[in-house]
Order: C-alpha cells, then structure tokens, then sequence
C-alpha cells in the first residue's frame, strides 16, 4: 500500500517535472551556434566546389576558416562553460585567427609569384544550353568568356 | 628591453598554467624553469621588442577583434549569398590599396585582417601598398580599406587616439 503512495508521488511529481530552464537555454544556445557553423562549413564547400579558378576558391575555403570554425568553437566553449577545457577551446579559437590568414596569404602569393593569372571581371554559371552550346562549336565564342584580362 | 622581458615571463607563465592548472610544487617549479629558459633565449637571440612581446596593447587589439568580428560577419553573409544563389554572380577584382600602418606589426595586422575577411585576400604586401584580390567588386571599396587600416594601426598602439564609430 504504501509502496504504491509512493509510485504515486512519484508519477505526480514526474509529470510535473519541468526541466530546469538555464541548462536548457545553454545546449539549445550550444547547438544554434554549432549548426549555423556547419551551414557556413558546407556553404564554404560548395563554394570551392562552385567558383570558377583558384582566387576565387580561396575566398570560400576562407569562409570555413573564419565563421565556420569560430561559431563551432563558440558553440564547444557555451556547451562546456566556464572550465579549463574551455579555456583551451579559446586558445584555438585565437590561434586559428592567426594562422589560417597566414596561410591563405602564403598560399595565395604563391600562386601570383608562380605568374598565375586570376580570373578577373564579372562571372556567371553558364547555363546548359550555353555549355551544349559551347560543347557542339567549341572554339567560336568560348575565348572572349573566359578572358582573363590583365590585373594592372 | 628588461620591461619586454619581463612582459613575456608573465605572459608565459600564464600561458603555461591555463594550460596545464598543475599545483604540483615539483612540476610548477619545471614550468619556471621552461618560462625562464625561454625568456633567456629570446634575450640572447636580441628579440625582446614589441614584435615578439605584442601583449603591451591587448586591451585596442581586443576591441579591434570585435569590430572585426562584425565586419567577417557581414562579409560571411555576403559571400555565402554570392556562392549558394542559382546562377552566382561573382565580379573578381584586383586592386591596389595604400597600406598606411608604418610598423612592420601593423602591416601585418591590416593585411591579416584582409585575408581574414572572406572574399578579400592579400595577393602581395609591398612597400607601401597592398594587392588585394576581391571576390566582389562591391568589396574592393578603398574607403572600407581605409577605415580598417586605421582601426588596425589603433589595434597595435600606433595611433593613440580611438578612430571613431562611423556606424558601418
């Protein structure tokens, strides 16, 4: 009998459960921020995947670099909380400012002082009747649309 | 010269306790042998100046951080349009912009800020410019370089007065 006051109580006290509201707000912070950085990850991706030469790629490889991997680390140090583990989260987060544009820029140097060209003006995808087109008489008008003028 | 050196003991041994959060006498004390070590090192290769010990003015490159946040905000949403809309329109640029922070550091800082904003890069550092290339023409204003230039020669205690909020 009084083992099922129990149960009882425990069953009312169950279904008035409310979960605590802060922890709550902390993980659903946590996550927002995670997943808004895998969407600039991925669109980061897609943009190296998309973009036309090797200028233009770096420009969506740094995206991944800078908001992609910072709002990660955020989202790590606010799932964690005030902790060592946190802290070093942090120290990456900063080294990374650091280091990802010097590597981007080394890169990118690189490749100028190599003599090769960018990809200047305005582009767009071409369509699929522009490239079947381009397809069937190869060499008429392709030249002027990839053009690459000179960049002084 | 002894006012660097002892600027980067401190900064080290921090470093090294939030790293570690060690209270054992026996492995402080090899922490202050290392933080010493390097320290006496740096002397000894005559590094000890402003370059290697850039912590004298963290309080401006920290504030300059969150206004650079912003900016790679607003250039993240730009670019992440421009690359995931159907037809992407991309103008790629190059351009040649004045780079007006004297110092070696905050040269380093303008063209590090470059290439951290996406859809600029910093091509190559010269004398006293900078190519950049844009992935939009729109990026490639030279006033936006110019406010940057300032902020980040404010960031490394080049200028002493405060550039002021213009709202963008």
């Amino acid at each position: 009998m009084t083992y099922m006051l129990i149960l009882a109580a425990e069953t009312v006290q169950a279904a008035n459960y409310v979960p605590e509201i802060l922890p709550l707000l902390r993980n659903g912070l946590a996550v927002a921020s995670m997943v808004i950085g895998l969407f600039f990850v991925l669109g980061g991706t897609l943009g190296v995947l998309r973009l036309p030469d090797f200028f233009t790629r770096l420009h969506a490889a740094g995206m991944t670099d800078t908001l992609g991997a910072e709002l990660i680390l955020l989202g790590l140090i606010i799932q964690e909380g005030f902790t060592q583990l946190s802290l070093k989260f942090l120290f990456v987060s900063i080294f990374l400012l650091l280091t990802s544009p010097t590597a981007t820029h080394a890169v990118a140097n690189a490749a100028y002082q190599a003599g090769l060209k960018p990809l200047l003006g305005k582009y767009k995808i071409p369509t699929a009747a522009e490239i079947s087109g381009d397809y069937t008489k190869q060499d008429d008008h392709h030249a002027d649309d990839h053009s690459s003028e000179d960049h002084h | 010269m002894l006012r660097y050196g002892l600027v980067l003991a401190v900064v080290l041994a921090i470093y090294w306790f939030a790293l570690s959060f060690y209270t054992i006498p026996l492995i402080v004390a090899f922490g202050v042998i290392s933080v010493l070590l390097v320290v006496a090192l740096c002397a000894r290769m005559k590094i000890l100046d402003e370059e290697t010990v850039p912590y004298l003015f963290t309080l401006p490159t920290i504030v300059y951080l969150f206004w650079l946040g912003k900016e790679i905000v607003k250039a993240n949403v730009q670019v992440v349009k421009a690359v995931l809309s159907p037809d992407m329109e991309v103008s790629p640029t190059m351009v040649r912009i004045p780079s007006s922070p004297r110092t070696e550091i905050g040269k380093t800082m303008f063209g590090n800020s470059i290439t951290l904003t996406p859809g600029t890069v910093t091509v190559e550092m010269e004398e006293n410019e900078i190519l950049v290339h844009a992935l939009l023409t729109e990026m490639s204003d030279p006033e936006d370089f110019k406010a940057m230039a300032e902020r980040a020669a404010w960031a490394v205690g080049e200028t002493r007065e405060r550039p002021l909020e213009d709202g963008s």
